[in-house]
This record gives C-alpha cells, structure tokens and sequence, in this order.
C-alpha cells in the first residue's frame, strides 16, 4: 500500500507539545546568571531629549545597567546595514541612536537589571526631559501633503493603470463614487516580542528571538554590529503568533543583544503589551473608488485610490490599490496609491498587508454598484469575472473562483436571498446576507532545505524557516514521509534555527510552496541516492533502474511494474554499510514559466448578520468561505488557517481599532481591555470549503498558500450584510453600534 | 524578602518573592515552569490561567502572598503525560495554532467541564469567551471541549 500523508487531515506533530506547556516560547530559555533587561519608552511623538536621568535606577543594587543614546557605543552607521528583508524603501529606525525623537513610546532607555521585578521599579526611575516639536499623526488632515506611494520592496507592485478610466467613466450609465475609510490595527500576537541573548564563553552569541525568519534577524544583528555570521546563532522553534509584526527585526533584539555584548553578560528583554502597541500596525486607509457601468452590469470603467500612512523615515508601501485588475474584465482601470508622512513608526505587514484594506473598499463598492444595478451582489461579479489578469494580460496559473462562488453559494443557501434591504428580519434582529470576493498573491521564493536517512529508518529533514502556528512542521513532515515513503512518526523536521539551509521571512502566503518544495526536492535526491545504492548490491534488481521506475513507499523501493521486486531501505543502508545518507537541496523559482502567469489565490466569502433594530448591536452569524488555494497539503491546519483568517476578517470589521490621541500622537487604547479582539462568545458559525486544483506552476508540492486568502474580502461581506440588514451603507471599519445606527 | 511556601503540581516549594508579586511571574521566573504565559498582565486575555484547589484563576493578577494555603496546579501538572481527556482533544481537534494561549485555555476548559461535565455549546462558549486566542482557532476550541466532554461523561 502506498503511504498517502500530503493532503490528509494529519495531527500536528508539535500539538503534544503545544498542549503540555513543553513548547518553548523566546523569552522561556534560561541560563544561570541571565539579566533581564525592562525598556523605558518615550512619552512624546516628535522632539529631542533634552536630558536623561538614570542615577536613581543605577544606585539600586541589582542594577547594571541603563543604556541610553548617551552611553550606547557607536554602532554600523550606514543605513544599509540596518536594512532587513522585509524592509521598505527609507533610513530604518535605530534604537537609542541619538537624542531625536521619531513617534511616540520610543525605546529611550533598556534597564538591566538582575531580576525582572527590579529592573521593572528601576525604569520607573529613569527621568527623561524633552523638547518637544509639534507632530502631526492624522492622515485625513495632511492630504494635500501626499507622496508618491512608489519605491522597490520586496512583494510591492507599483500600481499602474491602464486604458482610459476619465473617458470610459463619463461615458457609463451607472456611475458610483465612494469613499471608505478603515482604521488601524495592531497585530497583538499573544505571545510579547522578545529576545533572550546568551553569551558565550568564546564571545559568540545564542539568541532566541521572536522572529518571522531566523535568517533575517542573524544578519540585521550581524550587519548592525559588525560581527561575523558564524559568531550569531539565532534560534525561534516555537513562535507565539506574529502574523507579520515578526517580519522585521523589531527593537527588543537589537536592545538585548546590545547589552549582552557591552555587559558580555546573558540577557533577555520580553516587551510588555502596551509596547506591543509601539512599534508598526495596519496602516489607516482613505480610498475613493469610482465605479462606471453600463445598464445590464458590465464595468467599464474602475478607479482605485487610496491614501495611506507612512514614518517619516521609511516608506511602507504595500499593494492597496491592485487587485482590481486582476478581479474584473475591465479595461479602463485607474490605480492611483498615495502616503502622506506622519510622527509614528513605520506602519509594518499586517496579515494580507494591502489585499485585506484594498479588498475591502472595493468589494464594498461593488456591493454599492449591485444595488445601483439592481443586480444580484454575486451576479455582477460573474458578469465581470476575469478569465486573465488585465494587468499584466497574463492568464492564471489556476483559478476556481468560479466554483468557489458555486459551492459557496450552495453552501450557504445564497438563492434564498430576497435583494430588499430590511426584508429579512426575525424578532428584533434585521437580519442581513452579504458576499464578497477575496484575493491574494500566490508566491514561491527561493529556499533551500537539507535532508539526513539514516541507517535506522529515521529521516531528519531541515530548513531555516519558521511555525508561527501556520503548521510548517506539520507539512514539512508530511511531504518528507510521502516523498520518501516513510511513516510520519519516522520523520523529524527542523526549522526556525540560522544554522539551517537559507529561508526566506515566512510571510505573504509563501512558505508552503517555498520551503514545501525543497523539502520535497531534497527527499527525491534521498530517493534517488537509495535507489543508486540499491542498485550496486548484488545481483540486485534495480541495477540501473531509474526513479521513474520503481515506487517509494512502506520503507521499501518497489518496482512499478513487478511489485513482487521490493528491497527495503533498511537492507540496502546495511547492505551497502552506510550510516547517513545527507543531501541538501537549494528551490529557485522557475521564474520563467511563473512570470508567463499571474498566480493568485481567491475566495468567495458569504456572511450572515443580525442587527438588533433597537440596540443596533451587531452579530455575526454565519461565514462560508470558499477558497482557491491550489492543493491542499493538510486538511486540518489548512482549516484552522482559513478559520482563523475569517476570525481576523470579522475582527477587522467590527472590533479592532488602534485609537490614536493626535493631541499627544500615541495609541492609547494599548491592552486588551480596550483593543477590542473576537472572543469565542463572538464565533459565527464558519464553514469553509477548499476547491482544489494543484498548481504546479506556483510549486511542484501544487500548493499557492492559503495563510492570508481566508481574511481577504471577509470585512467586505460583513459590511455588505450590514447593509441588507439595515439599509444603512457604513463606508467605515470597524462598524460599530452607533455607526450602525446613526 | 519574605518567603512562602507553595503547593505547585503536588510538589513543595520554598521561593523568596515580593509579597505582591504576581504567581505568574513566581512560576516563570522562579520555578521555571513556563508552560503558564504572559499576555496581557491585566486579566484580560486568560493566558496566564492556573488552577487553585481546582478553580480557574489569573495568575496574573494573584500576588503569590495570597497563594500559601492554597494547592496551584499549572499546565505542567495536568497530567503527566499529556493524557488529560482536555489536552487529548485539543489535540484531535488541531485547537493549538502557535500554541501560546493554549495552556491557558486548557486550564480554563478543564476547570469549566469539572464544574460542568456536560455542557451545552452556549456554555462552552460563555466558559472559554474569556480566553483569548489570535489565532482564533475559537469554533476548533469549542469542538475540543465538546469532545473532551464526551470523554469525561
């Protein structure tokens, strides 16, 4: 029987340890005489330190240290050195690197101190005067200041438009001109950001560090302080959630290492969650989408704009404006992409960074646009259904949008609808059906994976990538056991360690068919070598056979077609006294054949509301969620990621939102009290369906990665719904009670 | 600095701590069990749930002062191997996506279906709301604790 794990509906290997308290988190690794380091942050959004205090905190005994910009040595000082993968065009942000103050809560101070309780007290103590200068964090106040939202970063597409949007626009029956507005989010993963430094004897250093990419963080510290590679080991095994703060270095690593390396002591710095709230967040979004129709549904033509937040010191663009294009048969499409510069950190990638906003404002306008029509929501979207990306007049890689607006409409009962607003009420509640289209990008990146068979059946496969709960692990593991047909307690995967095989940041959706495929690719030349082997024993039946010939499955090299010829791996790793076998394995994008595609994943999202008339209090009910996201390699974590991704999708519409107070530039709703997250009592109902065609253009495992399609259009629905419930279009997230209402 | 004597996971310890000192950072700091996490250290978020005499509690917010008499069960202690019916299910059921919140959740439901060994799912939901998950792995917990359910009953 031929082992068949890719696909099925597998366990997590690392659930035993999830669900034990034995999975080690960042700041959970300890040595004997490890500090803890407690960082002071900054009270004002723009300004200079005048002075710093830091006599009180140092005389307490127990503490070592205060570092400031005042005693920070010098460290790298061209920006390029500061530049992580995931960094936006701009001057990256250097903690404590002069008396300039850049946003609010700024890092101004690490206390070290022998115990976490005393270096706490102690940063109660330092004193920091300011010269403030006035700052300006409002995006609706400074348009007129906005920038070109262009530059190159990795992943950014710069929006371009394409035929005549003015002229098509003036020339369709049907117009719509609307504007949307969303707020800012955080991404609050449970677990803080941290970075526990250990110094080694040798002056080398061990550093687990909350990170999307153990790679990146390795060499940010490297370049930023000038040390060799091979003296920075950084390790994340477990990650407590990140979906996307963890991308980039953040200032707890560069704060811990610093002091490690001047004390040449061990230490550890864990943020506390108000600072979760002080470094990079979803970006608010103004967007004004103007639609133009003929009478019987068809656009001709679309404008995309949006206005958007950056720092003063980085740009952050992210791909707002360009999924019209490759929704919609358009051919008069304006994409206009817009940032105006603020007092705040740079806004960071924020789970479907660009697709989640830019999804939303215009799958709402379509909804507007349904009415205006007199259409059905979904009817118009398959009336306008793109068979190529206009873009790029590229055809898909693979699309089942068209299934997934089927199934899920099945699913969810779609035709039951009545197209009135208010027509659907039960009791108090309005009730309300709205749908959406959602898409992302299918991306593979480059990376390389190594693999070790060894004499007793076991295989160890590697590479440097991370789990932030996605379940890389889980489907590192499954691809190895059916590459090389071994049973699933028989292979070990590794990741989330600098000393593995190069992974890029695991983000945007691309760490299944990146590291999925070098996995794979690298057990095929485990297979291939077994097979070389067995074929050098004597008298042996597969001398000079083939890999396309012969079967590997149930530890055993089988030929295809005289099953009775069978040797196993454990006769042939004897036979031939070979201990290991090792390969490594290095994944290039076929970039040739990718870019004669565009590769996209989509979904069909459907949502139920209910609205309470009186109260205007509003729950949701019911999601079906249909996505196309190539082959599925594990039904169970592939569920959980599209559930979760719904989940943000209703967070993001009717709870999340970083409230700033522009009169002192700081988000001051920073905890859990106040930002608002969904909670069990606020679960719907969600039911999802995959519709699965493998795509092996995006990667030769047929996955386009599904981690970030499950939130991408959601808030539309939900928003859509609220309309059908209510009669009332809020063009603003979250909707709230008394935007619903008012 | 005084001392106290605790009970944790029927093991006696002797820790010397500020009395207002939160059992939370006792048992990461000072005993190294770090299965019990820090998420939001207002009660907020549940991941610092533990068990005392059996009850669900914020570590967080309970000074260590408060705990001498009082028997503290942490993730660590709630079974020797992972075999609680609670930890089974969340298990089967993929509850666990990063894992952080989970020990917390596991602490909760397990108190909750002490209490309540067959719930509906309305009072499942109503147990487990304050329990934060990012993940939002929510309808997956729910299902757990429904299953684990089953099991104890």
């Amino acid at each position: 029987m031929a082992t068949n794990f890719i696909g099925k509906p597998k366990n997590r290997v690392d659930g035993r340890d999830k669900v034990t308290g034995t999975a080690k988190y960042t700041a959970e690794f300890h040595r004997p005489g490890l500090l803890h380091g407690v960082v002071v942050s900054g009270t004002i959004a723009k300004g200079r330190i005048k002075n710093i205090d830091t006599t009180a905190a140092l005389r307490l005994e127990g503490v070592v240290e205060v570092f400031t910009h005042i005693n920070t040595p010098k460290q790298a000082w061209l920006d390029l050195s500061y530049k992580d993968m995931d960094a936006p065009p701009g001057e990256p942000f250097r903690p404590l690197h002069n008396d300039k103050i850049q946003f609010n809560m700024q890092p101004v101070a690490l206390v070290v101190a022998e115990t976490l309780e005393l270096a706490q007290y102690a940063a109660t103590l330092v004193k920091v005067e300011y010269e403030v200068e006035e700052h300006r964090t409002k995006l609706a106040d400074h348009l007129e200041d906005a920038i070109d939202g262009d530059g190159f970063r990795a992943g950014f597409v710069p929006p371009k438009s394409q035929g005549n949007f003015k002229k098509a626009f003036s020339n369709s029956e049907v117009q719509l001109d609307v504007e949307y507005f969303h707020g800012a989010e955080h991404h609050n993963p449970m677990e803080m950001h941290a970075a526990t430094v250990f110094y080694e004897e040798d002056g080398s250093l061990t550093i687990y560090d909350k990170t999307q990419g153990v790679k990146n963080s390795q060499h940010y510290i490297s370049m930023v302080f000038g040390l060799s590679k091979k003296k920075v080991r950084v390790l994340s095994p477990f990650v407590g959630g990140a979906f996307g703060s963890a991308l980039r270095p953040q200032y707890q690593l560069f704060l811990a290492t610093l002091a490690a390396l001047e004390l040449k002591r061990s230490v550890k710095v864990e943020l506390t969650r108000p600072q979760m709230f002080s470094f990079g967040h979803r970006p608010i979004t103004i967007q004004n989408l103007k639609l133009g129709a003929s009478p019987d549904g068809k656009l001709k033509a679309i404008s995309h704009k949006a206005f958007s937040e950056t720092s003063r010191f980085e740009k952050y663009v992210e791909n707002v404006v360009n999924w019209a294009a490759k929704l919609y048969d358009c051919d008069n499409i304006e994409q206009v992409y817009k940032l105006v510069r603020l007092d705040m950190y740079t806004p960071l990638d924020m789970r479907a960074p660009g697709g989640a906003t830019g999804v939303y404002a215009l799958e709402s306008a379509m909804d507007e646009l349904s009415y205006k029509l007199k259409m059905d929501p979904m009817e118009l979207r398959l009336k306008n259904y793109s068979e190529e990306d206009k873009s790029e007049g590229k055809p898909f890689s693979t699309k089942t949008l068209r299934e997934c607006f089927q199934k899920g409409a099945a699913k969810f009962g779609w035709e039951k609808r009545n197209p009135q607003p208010r027509s659907m009420k039960k009791g108090h509640d309005l009730i309300g059906w709205g749908m959406a289209t959602g898409v992302w990008d299918a991306m593979q990146v480059p990376a390389r994976a190594k693999a070790e068979f060894s004499a007793d059946g076991t295989l160890t496969v590697g590479s440097a990538t991370a789990d932030i709960g996605t379940g890389t692990y889980t489907i590192m593991t499954q691809i190895a056991a059916e590459t090389l047909g071994l049973p699933l307690e028989k292979v070990k995967a590794n990741l989330g360690d600098s000393d593995l095989p190069f992974a890029f940041i695991e983000g945007g959706s691309s760490t299944a068919a990146s590291v999925g495929s070098a996995v794979q690719k690298v057990c095929e030349k485990i297979a291939k070598k077994l097979l070389k082997e067995a074929g050098k024993i004597k008298d042996s039946p597969f001398k000079g056979a083939n890999p396309e010939e012969v079967i590997f499955a149930d530890e055993m090299i089988t030929d295809k077609i005289n099953p009775s010829i069978s040797m196993s791996f454990a006769e042939i790793m004897e036979s031939r006294e070979l201990e290991k076998i090792n390969k490594k394995y290095m994944l290039l994008p076929n970039m040739l054949k990718q870019n004669k595609y565009s590769r996209n994943t989509h979904s069909a999202v459907f949502a139920e509301v209910k609205v309470d008339e009186d109260l205007g209090t509003i729950k949701v009910n019911r999601i079906v969620s249909a996505i196309d996201g190539g082959r599925i390699l594990n039904l169970k974590t592939a569920h959980s990621q599209i559930l979760g991704g719904v989940v943000w999708g209703i967070s993001m519409a009717v709870h999340e939102d970083s409230f700033m107070d522009h009169t002192f530039g700081r988000f001051i709703n920073h905890d859990l009290s106040k930002y608002h997250i969904s909670v069990n009592a606020d679960m719907p109902e969600i039911d999802v369906v995959f519709v699965e065609e493998p795509d092996m253009v995006v990667s030769s495992v047929g996955a386009k990665g599904i981690g970030e399609i499950g939130m991408v259009g959601v808030a539309a629905a939900i928003g859509n719904a609220v309309f059908h419930a209510t009669g009332k279009r809020v063009r603003s997230l979250p909707i709230t009670q008394e935007k619903a209402m008012t | 600095m005084p001392e106290y004597n605790l009970n944790v996971n029927g093991q006696s310890f002797t820790v010397e701590a500020a009395a207002d000192t939160p059992v939370l950072w006792v048992l990461r700091d000072h005993l190294r069990l770090v299965g019990t996490k820090y998420g939001c250290g207002i009660g907020q978020c549940g991941a610092c749930t533990i068990h005392l005499d059996g009850k669900a509690q914020r570590s967080c917010l309970t000074p260590v002062s408060s705990v001498e008499n009082a028997k503290i069960t942490t993730i660590e202690g709630l079974s020797e191997d992972g075999s609680h019916p609670v930890q089974v299910a969340w298990k089967e059921a993929d509850a666990p996506q990063c894992g952080y919140c989970q020990a917390g959740q596991i602490m909760t439901a397990s108190s909750f279906l002490r209490e309540n060994p067959a719930p509906s799912n309305e009072e499942i939901r109503k147990a487990m709301h304050g329990n934060i998950c990012r993940c939002a792995a929510y309808n997956r917990i729910e299902k757990a604790v429904a299953m684990a359910s089953e099991k104890l009953t």
